[in-house]
């Protein structure tokens, strides 16, 4: 097994802001790794850092082998970032957009691959089309065939597919997993639960800190966490009573339905107790991973609020 | 709930009051504009400059000539800051700018004065800007009656009604119609460059920071002086596009002539576009937003124009103003400019204008370089 990223100690602070804790990341080469956690958890500074965006203030390894981030250059080099935000050129077409790309990393054939890339977008016929133009699906490919134009060998992708409609993101996700089964790494930053579900591995990323890291199965197995769900007409109206409720560490309503969520698995049923009646029908589930990243969120901020 | 509603008003204004003081550039630019506008105007602009530096070659050493150099200072108008010891010394003087007049008494003077025989003094002015000489060459016309009252007793004494007893010839060098585009059309070569440039590089590199494209281009190998390079030579083409049209248009159109001293120009208008450049490329470094960097590309347009000898006669400003005027390339870059066109100055007569622009490139794009970062830290 090859490691392709192989980094601990990450540290970062803008000011007196630490945006990122100690975060240690590890990714076999050829797996695509999602990054997860809530918004300001530090996910896009150590993207950042990672491609030699950002200088850490400490943190050391390797990534694709070369000792960072003292060889960030070459690292930069072998690397595709794709921006959260589409920051090609509006004001150029698809074509120039790309070929921009090629030349500033100095690649040979750049008129071949420029065209085998148009090629492979199915956008031969509107390379000259501004790229200011494109819908929002069209725009994240385009980003993504530039990322990738100089064939790195890992891919960081901050949240690709923020605002992109599920046909496009099956697509986006597809494309993905061929290019990680022809052996690039990726590191993807998300907030869909279902992506992070398509991922060969997951870190969970919370205030700076990293907390959960694995393939999503060993995330859920080690919150041991126990969940019930309550089917029923309007079943999602209890969440007021059972929350707070001695063993509930979580409610989610999911449409009609209610999960409830706890790690002693003891108390949970005896605070459920008053609620098994008609009309409502209750089943033990298995934990999604939505469920276990907000109880996973709640616990880091209890923790922190005991330390403070 | 249709009709005017004062509240949803107040809500609006509230909102843009909140984003006004949020905006601290912004908000230091609506103070700050203002304030310095009226301070160089109430205090740095003087249409009808006093204090004129100038250079006397006396050749005459007698009580008359005394008097004539007293008169000329207490004039006013006139500083006498040089006692030249040949021509060559005031031309050279005049040439380098040192000087706004030179004055002349030759060394028959005395005896023709006392001859009735058309004493003269020569008074030479650098008439490039007719706007800082008009003022003095006008108090020279009362010089010849006043001058020598008190001197001129018993037999040398003017009889009533003859003419004065000597008389000044007013030579204007360099413009001698005192017409009034052959000063603004090559100051305006300056500031057209300036506010184009500056503008156009600090809104060329916000724009890419404000877009997010400039986050893609970190993250490619492209490094920074690469980036600089690439951004700034299209805009070198423009600046020597601009100024040929001007140039050629000067010449064209207003018949400002070319002295020569094309090599000064050509020198000069180098370090001037690139310096400009730098600078744009500087504030695109410091300003967060296209807004931002306008304001400052503006807010360095201020003393540029009014504090460089463009529109008003660099002579006629106090110290301070000055040396603010000194330090903006703008001024230096008018010096080469007139210096070619109406003086025909070469590069070594240009030097010091020249230098100047050249320490202006040197620290702007230096700074400039270290403040471009590779990373988004």
């Amino acid at each position: 097994m090859t490691l392709a990223i192989d980094v601990s100690g990450l540290d970062k602070s803008f000011g007196d802001k630490h945006v990122v804790k100690d975060v240690a990341i590890q990714v076999e080469q050829g797996h695509i790794c999602g990054f997860l956690g809530p918004n300001g958890s530090g996910k896009t500074t150590t993207l950042r850092m990672l491609c030699g965006l950002l200088t850490p203030d400490s943190g050391s390894g390797e990534v694709l082998g070369l000792d960072f981030p003292s060889r960030a250059e070459e690292i930069k080099r072998r690397t595709g970032y794709m921006t959260q935000r589409f920051s090609l050129y509006e004001d150029l077409t698809i074509e120039e957009n790309l070929t921009f790309v090629a030349r500033v990393y100095s690649l040979d054939r750049a008129r071949d691959r420029v065209d085998e890339s148009l090629e492979k977008l199915g956008l031969q016929h509107r390379r000259r089309q501004l790229a200011g133009q494109l819908s929002g699906g069209w725009k994240q490919r385009l980003a993504l065939a530039a990322s990738i134009l100089h064939e790195p060998r890992l891919l960081l992708l901050d949240e690709p597919t923020a605002g992109v409609d599920p046909q496009a993101r099956r697509d986006f996700w597809h494309e993905i997993h061929g290019l990680a089964d022809a052996g690039m790494t990726v590191l993807v930053s998300t907030h869909y639960m279902d992506e992070a579900e398509r991922c060969h591995e997951i870190a969970y990323i919370f205030n700076g800190e990293l907390i959960a890291r694995g393939t999503a199965e060993e995330v859920i197995a080690e919150s041991g966490l126990v969940t019930y769900e309550a089917v029923g007409p309007r079943a999602d109206r209890l969440a007021s009573e059972l929350a707070g409720a001695r063993g509930v560490a979580m409610v989610a309503p999911f449409g009609q339905a209610l999960h409830v969520s706890g790690t002693d698995r003891k108390a949970l049923e005896s605070a459920i107790a008053p609620h098994r009646r008609e009309p409502y029908r209750w089943a033990e589930v298995p934990p999604t991973l939505e469920d276990v990243f907000i109880r996973l969120m709640g616990r880091a901020q209890a923790e922190r609020t005991a330390a403070a | 709930m249709n009709g005017f509603s004062a509240s949803r008003v107040m809500a609006v204004l509230g909102k843009e009051f909140t984003q006004l003081l949020r905006d601290r550039l912004t908000y230091a630019m609506i103070l700050a504009i203002p304030i310095v506008q009226l301070l160089l105007f109430g205090y740095a602009i003087n249409s009808d400059p006093r204090h004129l530096p100038t250079a006397v070659l006396v050749q005459d050493q007698g009580t008359f000539s005394r008097s004539i150099v007293g008169a000329l200072q207490r004039s006013d108008y006139f500083d006498i800051v040089r006692d030249a010891r040949s021509p060559a010394e005031l031309r050279r003087l005049m040439e380098h700018g040192e000087i706004q007049f030179a004055v002349t008494i030759p060394g028959d003077f005395t005896r023709r004065l006392v001859r009735r025989d058309g004493a003269q003094i020569l008074v030479e002015a650098d008439a490039s800007d007719p706007a800082a000489t008009g003022g003095a060459v006008a108090a020279l016309a009362a010089l010849p009656a006043h001058a020598l009252m008190h001197d001129l007793k018993g037999a040398v004494a003017p009889s009533q009604g003859t003419a004065a007893p000597f008389e000044v010839v007013v030579h204007r060098r360099y413009n001698p119609e005192s017409i009034t585009a052959y000063n603004i059309v090559p100051g305006l070569l300056a500031i057209v460059l300036s506010m184009t440039l500056v503008m156009m590089t600090a809104l060329g590199v916000t724009r890419e920071v404000e877009r997010g494209t400039m986050e893609t281009l970190l993250s490619t190998p492209v490094r920074p002086l690469e980036v600089m390079v690439g951004k700034l030579t299209p805009y070198v083409l423009v600046g020597l596009i601009q100024a040929g049209v001007i140039i050629g248009m000067a010449g064209l159109l207003f018949d400002v002539p070319m002295e020569g001293g094309w090599l000064a120009l050509g020198l000069g208008l180098f370090l001037f576009i690139v310096g400009s450049l730098s600078l744009g490329f500087l504030i695109s470094t410091v300003a967060r937003n296209q807004l931002q960097a306008m304001q400052m590309a503006f807010f360095y347009m201020l003393p540029s124009i009014l504090l460089s000898g463009f529109l008003f006669p660099f002579s006629g400003m106090p110290e301070w103003a000055r040396a603010i005027g000194t330090a903006i390339p703008v001024t230096h870059m008018l010096r080469v400019v007139r210096g070619s066109m109406l003086k025909g100055l070469d590069v070594a007569e240009s030097l010091p204008s020249l230098a100047a622009l050249g320490i202006f490139v040197i620290v702007i794009a230096s700074v400039a370089m270290a403040r471009y970062r590779t990373t988004l830290d």
